[in-house]
């Protein structure tokens, strides 16, 4: 996304799982020149009180993003289609919670 | 009005409506040209204020009355570089290269808080800084928490959850030195004497006198006025004072049972705007350390990169 890069380290975007149990989340990003080092600022960065049990880092040109101004078509093939819904089915009271 | 005209129009109060409904603005969304470059110079400062905030306390990181402090010392001054980091990354989803916002820095384009101008003369500022400094910070931030640009307001909830410990420590050093011989409590009054009104200061100008602020408000960037939270900051500050038996510098400070705050002095608005033109006691300074530092670090930078590279090569002829 950025204009001028080309003197800088690469971007790397972090994601860390704070428990396990838990999905890894998307935290920021920092730049590093290779995997490796991305993953060691990230510690550096991002778990200085215990953050985290895992890190990923990610090359921020590798992601590929949907883009906003679709929304509307690209999301609406699930619109129409509300019975995939639980409340879309009218069951009696008797039935109890199902 | 042409047709593109009246789209922006319309894309403008979507925007607007959006804002009011308190949704959040992520990177990727359609925001207005000023809003985009509102929010790259403010966050971009405030990343650069925790960059060069660490330069006043680094000044006494060797000179730590005890192993315990300068350990202490040490953790704050890597989470203010943790916080430019946070704020840099959030910088950056804005469309501006780090690249970009450190020249802006170094060619002074770009300001950052005025506070750390100030040079800290004895022990006891560290104790100050912490308490009133990282205090008026704290409160500045946890008002962006709820600030509409989402990278920007997550990146403030992490640091405010982190400058707690940072006011804890600062009050920590002043009640240790104001309970302590005559000397000690000397220096700690001297911190405070020294460091209230530029504390007062980092709010920024009032209300009356604030350019950008009533369209930051509109677009939910800023959520309080300046005056209020210097308000809040002082009500929450002087009975801290009082616990410490130190001596706020201001006669006109008193506590107005009308309006239950406390009304305090007029800041000197002429020493805000030298500071800020560049002519305060350390302006120079500072920025000549961060390009030293910046410049003194490139040679590393271009050896990780350039191992970086010639492993990668490797590989590809292993494969």
């Amino acid at each position: 996304m950025s204009k001028e890069t080309t003197n800088e380290l690469p971007l790397y975007e972090v994601f860390i799982r704070s428990k396990n149990g838990l999905d890894h989340k998307h935290v920021g990003s920092l730049h590093a020149a290779d995997a490796e080092m991305a993953l060691t600022a990230a510690r550096d960065v991002y778990t200085r009180r215990s953050e985290g049990v895992s890190i990923w880092v990610v090359k921020s040109t590798d992601i590929v993003a949907s883009s906003p101004e679709d929304r509307g078509s690209f999301y609406e093939p699930s619109d129409d289609k509300l019975y995939r819904h639980p409340t879309f089915f009218d069951l009696p009271d008797e039935v109890g919670h199902m | 009005m042409d047709s593109s005209d009246w789209e922006l129009e319309e894309l403008e109060a979507a925007f607007q409506e959006k804002v009011g409904a308190e949704k959040r603005i992520e990177p990727k969304d359609w925001m207005p040209d000023k809003y985009r470059q509102t929010l790259i110079r403010q966050m971009s400062q405030h990343a650069h204020s925790e960059v060069v905030g660490m330069l006043p306390e680094g000044n006494w990181l060797t000179r730590a009355p005890s192993l315990k402090r300068k350990t202490i010392l040490m953790a704050k001054i890597q989470d203010e570089g943790g916080h430019g980091l946070y704020l840099y990354s959030a910088t950056e989803t804005l469309g501006i290269s780090r690249d970009e916002m450190f020249e802006q820095l170094h060619s002074g384009k770009a300001k950052y808080s005025s506070i750390f101008n100030y040079p800290t003369l004895n022990w006891a500022d560290i104790g100050a800084i912490g308490w009133l400094v990282d205090g008026a910070a704290i409160t500045n931030q946890i008002a962006l928490c709820r600030c509409s640009y989402g990278p920007y307001a997550r990146a403030m909830i992490r640091i405010c959850k982190e400058e707690s410990f940072h006011q804890r420590q600062g009050y920590e050093i002043m009640m240790t030195m104001a309970q302590g011989t005559e000397e000690q409590r000397e220096m700690a009054q001297d911190a405070l004497n020294r460091w209230w009104w530029p504390t007062l200061m980092m709010f920024g100008p009032n209300d009356a006198n604030s350019a950008n602020s009533a369209q930051s408000m509109k677009w939910k960037i800023k959520r309080q006025s300046n005056d209020d939270l210097r308000q809040k900051f002082v009500d929450a500050t002087v009975p801290q004072a009082e616990f410490l038996n130190l001596r706020i510098p201001d006669d006109k400070l008193k506590w107005n049972e009308e309006r239950k705050h406390y009304d305090f002095g007029e800041i000197d608005w002429e020493e805000f705007k030298a500071v800020v033109k560049g002519n305060g006691l350390c302006n120079r300074e500072r920025l000549q350390a961060r390009v030293e530092a910046h410049d003194g670090g490139k040679w590393v930078r271009d050896a990780a990169l350039a191992y970086a590279r010639k492993k990668e090569s490797r590989k590809a002829k292993a494969a």
